[in-house]
């Protein structure tokens, strides 16, 4: 137990503020520490317990360590564990006190009782003080060896705690090959997990630099290990199966066969009543038929009912860890689950984090046949106390709307609730109409109807006033009242908060405009002064624009603001399936909680201990004895690309000088100073060298764009070798075997990313720059690579892993190198050249 | 692994803390209270039971009113934790006989000695009852179970009902009888807690049963048990939706969607005469979890109408009518509804010589209570109520109101027929004969009609 913190919160008057108590603590104590008086030790007992007591709510009473450790030189077990209890949560900021229990530890370990043996073996690897390990290896020794399994057992982990206090002592007194002699031969099952649990973390942990450690760890998931565990698997206690299974996740079996003997040696631990065993015989399933497609979805079928038991036994907390996992499992199979949607209802008494996890499963496995009950369900929740359920609700149906062919009843819910008169749902469906009009814009005759009906003024929300006024806009022909709406709006322009809503209502008047010219001129007139007048950089921006572009040419500017829409066939996922798929190899973890991979909210070092990159054997083997390049291409390259910035940067300068414009901050009534000028304006045909003029305006613009391209000036000092060779095998080794020891993001140019189509693009390019790809895979938008380069004329080797996604540029990067202080050097290389990608 | 463990009072005060690996900072109760306090601004949502501040993991769950939380920095499983998190409130009460703020405060020594052996370094050594119970050398102070909240399903058989020997549940696993005997006994509870949807015109949208055979045994020298079951009773609906009630009904068989047992249950003979075999650990576990969808009889009908009176006025009637056997009682039913947010006043009238019933209106979150101490079988009781509004409705007020829940507990009462048909202990002399209970309860879980 570690000091607790001083506590900050004003102390409730029951609890004492410290200072004198503790000091009248010593005194007592004191008297006591020489008294051989009968009953003494239960006046121990009592002075122990508040020390105890004070200690636990945060006072720092480690101005006893004398007087305790005084005191401790009794018989008494109570008065004992209470004493040890108190000296391993001090120990650690009194060093010099610590020493004088040392000895007294070091004599109840080879005390008679295995008890006392055990508990002081526990305290004495607690002490956590580095001097003091030296009196730690000969303990440990023998409690390892021990006769009792309860010592054994504590020795176990005090190993683990040794290597954490001082890892070099532990290594050399050789204690990770006793535990391993100990895992592989002791009865007891404890002992058993014990030594797998510690050895896992120290293995991992020297594996960085230890090729000895790094092989053991790869034994642990050799086929006779996991089978000498799988066989007395039920031997285990429930927490360390547990274990055992997590392990077998990443065993990987050599055929079928051996799969089918996996499972069915591990099919009742489904039925056991611990969540945490089901759930990880359920990973276990999940990764062994990864590949076997079938078995896969009866897999699914298998875990369904388990898992739902699960969900409703137990506390809330403990189903809402297998509802999350649930979850999952639903969004990558809703078709497996579409006849279960009823288990997804939600029930009134449940926490708001259940009913919004219920809701999207619900969503997800809407399909033709299911579609009616759900979303009548759903329309239930609408009308709900709980807001934001009631909120969630209707976005649901929405969503539902969104992925389904027939769409007729839904729309008809969603126009109800638009005349349900409460706000929040007004407002929700507002937004849900939108974008449902985006999709089915055949819908517009009866959507239009009903929203036409509502009063802006009890729309308040930014996002469902914006929607509201969108609709104005792009349907301004079919409504009646749009150009008299609108122009109140552009009336009360001062008091809209929202910038979001200003600039919507800016395009809406446009839109408007072009279709009903007469009745919304004045509004315009009103709303692009207003605009341009804005105080919010964007749509001042915006007004400009239009206004100019009104200016130059009107049916241009109808070109730009109102074109011809597609329908939206598919709106955007939030989350790319590379994450997703992370997500899913990293089952029964917390990132099926927090529903992103574990290195998002992980740091580098408490990232589990055998965490494999597993998924490299899963991508195609690329050619990596392609290597052939020339250096003298990566000149040419480099000059390329000086030259081009030079000219971008020209270009530049030009088209700034010829863009000075006065600002017309005027009034209204002479930025549109008559009807005829529009008239005329509007009459002006468009001639095509405008628009080109205009595109090759925004090429520009994106060249500028471009990210900063490294200082070359200065190269880097480290020189790889272009013919770098490195077997798929070795790499993987490594790649096992080495820290992650630099990971960032990078940027793709946009040249890049629009040469990035296929993986093999960007592989012959990284060649020209002697980094080689030993394997890729991928489809657009998300491309991963593994490279490898290797030191000029050394075998120092960097791997690396890229993922890129074309849609956001971005490239996440894990650096691996055999020498780690070049890591830094190497990643400035590997950068540039990615950053030369696409230049040509 | 676990990095820390600590429990908190309600108000946020360390009872027990625990670091098991110096990893996480010091002050992370404290974080950790505060962001559960005020999780979203409103205060309106409760906090998950797993978040992330600052790279900790913190996990917990709530027992009695007590925080139970647990912190690490790894990416474990946080079923393992959780699970953990209620294995070791279970053992707790185990050994305290009873969970509560005080009895933890008293007792805070032995938690130590328990938390020490649960827990070693972060790794799970073991939860087992009857393990710990050679590690532990403190005498648990017994506090009064006078008025405490309940922990568990079990502890329903404390309220007030004198048939059952209430104080069983409360013991010590620790606790002789006076006189040094250790009294021979065994507790077998069938809880089911139902949840059942009625759509507004009276039809079952929804109905589920999540049962659990719950057992504490004080058993001494560890006998085996056999626990026989309905011979009937079937496991799983194989193929088609499990919804599908046309292939149940009639049949008189009892069809179980889903089940799970302890790991102490042996399942050899369950096969064939539906016994199961054990040898029941120390402490309170539960022996199986079911789950059932099979169609059943929900013990209450509810109607409600509501209808306007007037200008700013409004009619509530609800009716709730009891559909079990007279000789059987339903205790502590409470029928709820939210009514339209601009209601200001509503006053009620029960039905003529009503005894133990009680009205209030919640004015904050503008809902109506209907508190019945009792519900004998077969009778039926009304509730109406006249409501004043300070505006008018608009819309259609039934979607403005409701729906109708209610909560309530029928002790010796099953709804799935499921029965424990004898229980048997193995143990040689003719003159063992312990006490055995074997008893029978259903709660409403979530229990809903729509209007």
């Amino acid at each position: 137990m570690a000091p607790p913190a001083q506590s900050q919160r004003s102390q409730s008057p029951s609890q004492p503020s410290g200072k004198s108590e503790v000091s009248d603590l010593k005194l007592q104590l004191r008297q006591l520490a020489g008294s051989r008086a009968p009953g003494v030790d239960d006046s121990k007992r009592e002075l122990f317990k508040k020390v105890i007591s004070y200690m636990t709510i945060g006072i720092d009473v480690s101005s006893l360590f004398g007087e305790m450790v005084m005191c401790s030189a009794t018989s008494d077990i109570v008065l004992k564990k209470m004493c040890y209890l108190y000296v391993g949560n001090y120990a650690k900021v009194n060093p010099d006190l610590a020493l004088l229990t040392i000895n007294f530890l070091q004599r109840d370990c080879h005390d008679e009782d295995p008890m006392i043996r055990g508990l002081a073996l526990r305290s004495l690897c607690s002490l956590r003080v580095a001097n003091l390990v030296e009196y730690l290896v000969g303990p440990l020794g023998s409690g390892l060896k021990d006769s009792n399994s309860y010592v054994r057992t504590v020795a176990v982990v005090g190993v683990l705690k040794l290597y954490h206090i001082s890892a070099s002592t532990c290594v050399d007194a050789d204690f990770p090959s006793t535990l391993k002699h100990l895992m592989l031969n002791d009865p007891d099952t404890q002992i058993v997990a014990n030594c797998l649990s510690a050895l896992e973390e120290i293995w991992s942990a020297e594996a960085s630099t230890s090729e000895e450690a790094a092989r053991e760890r790869e034994a642990l998931i050799s086929k006779p290990f996991i089978y000498y565990l799988l066989n007395r698997i039920k031997e285990f206690s429930e927490w360390a199966q547990c274990l055992v299974l997590e392990l077998v996740t990443k065993y990987v079996p050599s055929d079928s066969s051996e799969i089918f003997d996996i499972m069915n040696l591990l099919e009742d631990r489904l039925q056991h009543a611990n969540g945490a065993v089901v759930l990880a015989t359920v990973k276990v399933f999940l990764q062994l038929t990864l590949s076997m497609t079938d078995v896969h979805q009866q897999v699914y079928e298998r875990i369904k009912a388990p898992l739902l038991t699960l969900v409703s036994s137990g506390s809330p907390e403990q189903s809402y860890a297998v509802l999350s996992h649930l979850h999952l499992l639903v969004l990558r199979a809703p078709y497996v689950f579409s006849s279960d949607y009823k288990h997804f209802y939600c029930q009134y008494n449940e926490p708001s984090y259940v009913k919004r996890l219920k809701l999207e499963m619900l969503t997800a496995v809407a399909n033709e046949s299911n579609t009616y009950e759900i979303v009548t369900e759903l329309c239930e929740y609408a009308a709900n106390v709980d807001i934001p359920i009631a909120r969630e609700s209707i976005r649901a149906v929405g969503k539902i709307a969104l992925q389904q062919y027939d769409v007729n009843a839904i729309v008809d819910r969603l126009l109800q609730f638009l005349e349900m008169e409460k706000d929040y749902v007004t407002a929700e469906a507002l937004v849900l109409v939108k974008d449902l009009l985006r999709k089915y814009p055949q819908w517009s005759h009866d959507c239009i109807a009903v929203v036409g009906n509502i009063s802006s003024k009890n729309v308040q929300e930014p996002k469902a006033k914006a929607a509201l006024i969108w609709m104005l806009g792009e349907y301004s022909q079919d409504m009646q009242d749009a150009p008299y709406i609108l122009e109140s709006l552009v009336e009360n322009w001062d008091e809209e908060h929202s910038a979001e809503v200003r600039l919507h209502l800016l395009t809406a008047v446009m839109k408007c405009f072009f279709k009903r010219p007469p009745e919304t001129q004045s509004a315009l007139g009103a709303a692009l002064a207003a605009g341009i007048g804005d105080f919010h950089q964007d749509v001042h921006d915006r007004a400009l624009f239009y206004y100019r572009i009104l200016r130059y040419n009107v049916s241009v500017a109808e070109q730009v603001v109102n074109p011809p829409k597609q329908a939206v066939s598919v709106f955007a996922d939030t989350q790319s399936s590379e994450i997703k798929d992370r997500i899913f190899d990293e089952f029964n973890s917390l990132s099926v909680l927090y529903q992103k991979p574990s290195y998002m909210f992980t740091d580098k070092e408490h990232r589990g201990p055998l965490e494999f990159a597993d998924e490299l054997g899963n991508l195609s083997i690329g050619e990596a004895a392609h290597n052939v390049i020339s250096s003298q291409r990566v000149e040419e390259n480099d000059k390329d690309l000086l030259l081009t910035t030079a000219e971008k940067e020209e270009t530049r300068g030009s088209s700034n000088n010829g863009s000075v414009y006065a600002v017309p901050y005027d009034s209204s009534t002479s930025v549109f100073a008559s009807q005829t000028q529009i008239e005329s304006a509007i009459s002006n045909p468009t001639t095509a060298g405008h628009s080109q003029h205009a595109s090759f305006g925004i090429d520009d613009l994106l060249g500028l764009g471009m990210p900063a391209v490294p200082d070359v000036a200065s190269p880097p000092q480290l020189k790889l070798n272009t013919k770098a060779a490195l077997d798929p095998n070795a790499f993987q080794q490594k790649w096992r075997q080495l820290p992650v020891a630099l990971s960032q993001e990078l940027s793709l140019s946009p040249q890049g990313v629009a040469s990035l189509t296929v993986p093999q693009a960007l592989l012959r390019h990284m060649q020209s720059h002697s980094i080689h790809c030993i394997a890729s895979g991928g489809q657009s938008p998300n491309f991963k690579f593994f490279f490898f380069a290797q030191k000029y004329e050394e075998p120092s080797n960097y791997l690396v892993e890229c993922i890129i996604n074309t849609t956001s540029a971005k490239a996440q990067v894990k650096i691996k190198a055999d020498d780690q202080s070049t890591s830094q050097a190497f990643s400035s290389l590997f950068e540039l050249a990615l950053s030369k990608f696409g230049t040509p | 692994m676990i990095s820390q463990f600590f429990v908190l009072s309600q108000r946020g005060d360390n009872i027990v803390f625990r670091d098991y690996r110096s990893e996480v900072a010091k002050g992370s109760a404290e974080i950790f209270f505060r962001k559960v306090k005020f999780w979203k601004e409103d205060g309106q949502e409760e906090a998950p039971p797993v978040f992330n501040v600052d790279g900790v993991n913190y996990f917990h769950v709530k027992v009695v009113g007590l925080l139970f939380v647990a912190t690490t920095r790894v990416n474990v499983s946080p079923s393992l934790v959780l699970e953990l998190l209620q294995r070791i409130a279970r053992v707790i009460k185990d050994y305290l006989g009873v969970l509560s703020e005080d009895s933890l405060r008293k007792n805070f020594v032995l938690v130590y000695e328990l938390l020490d052996e649960v827990i070693d370094f972060g790794y799970v050594q073991t939860t087992s009852t009857e393990v710990l119970k050679s590690y532990v050398f403190n005498e648990p102070i017994v506090v009064d179970a006078a008025r405490l909240q309940p922990l568990g399903p079990a502890a329903i058989f404390m309220q007030g009902t004198k048939r059952m020997p209430g104080t069983a549940v409360t013991k010590s696993v620790l606790a002789n009888e006076p006189g040094g005997r250790k009294r021979e006994e065994i507790f077998v509870d069938i809880i089911e807690k139902i949840s059942v949807t009625f759509s507004s015109s009276g039809y079952i949208l929804t109905s589920e049963i999540d049962g659990t055979i719950q057992m504490k045994s004080y058993l001494s020298g560890n006998p085996e048990i056999r626990l026989a079951l309905n011979e009937d009773l079937s496991i799983g609906r194989g193929g088609g939706s499990i919804y599908d009630y046309r292939s149940s009904s009639g049949s008189g068989a009892v069809i179980l969607d889903d089940c799970n047992f302890h790991e102490s249950v042996r399942l050899d003979s369950f096969d064939m005469d539906r016994t199961l075999a054990l040898v029941p650990p120390d402490g309170e576990f539960p022996v199986m979890n079911y789950r059932m969808t099979q169609e059943f009889k929900p013990p209450f009908r509810i109607n409600c109408l509501i209808e306007e009176a007037g200008q700013l006025k409004a009619e509530v009637i609800i009716k709730v009518r009891a559909e079990f056997p007279s000789n059987i009682t339903a205790n502590t039913v409470v029928v709820q509804m939210p009514l339209p947010k601009y209601t200001t006043r509503a006053s009620f009238e029960l039905e003529p010589g009503a005894v133990g019933q009680k009205t209030d209106f919640k004015e904050a979150n503008k809902k109506l209570e209907w508190g019945l101490k009792k519900i004998v079988g077969g009778s039926e009781h009304t509730l109406r109520a006249k409501l004043t509004f300070s505006q008018e409705s608009h819309a259609n007020i039934t979607k403005e109101a409701g729906p109708v829940s209610m909560t309530f507990t029928i002790p010796m009462y099953n709804v799935s027929r499921l029965q424990v048909k004898y229980l048997q202990i193995a143990k040689k002399s003719s003159s063992y004969n312990p006490y055995r209970w074997v008893r029978y309860v259903t709660q409403a879980n979530s229990y809903v009609a729509r209007i």
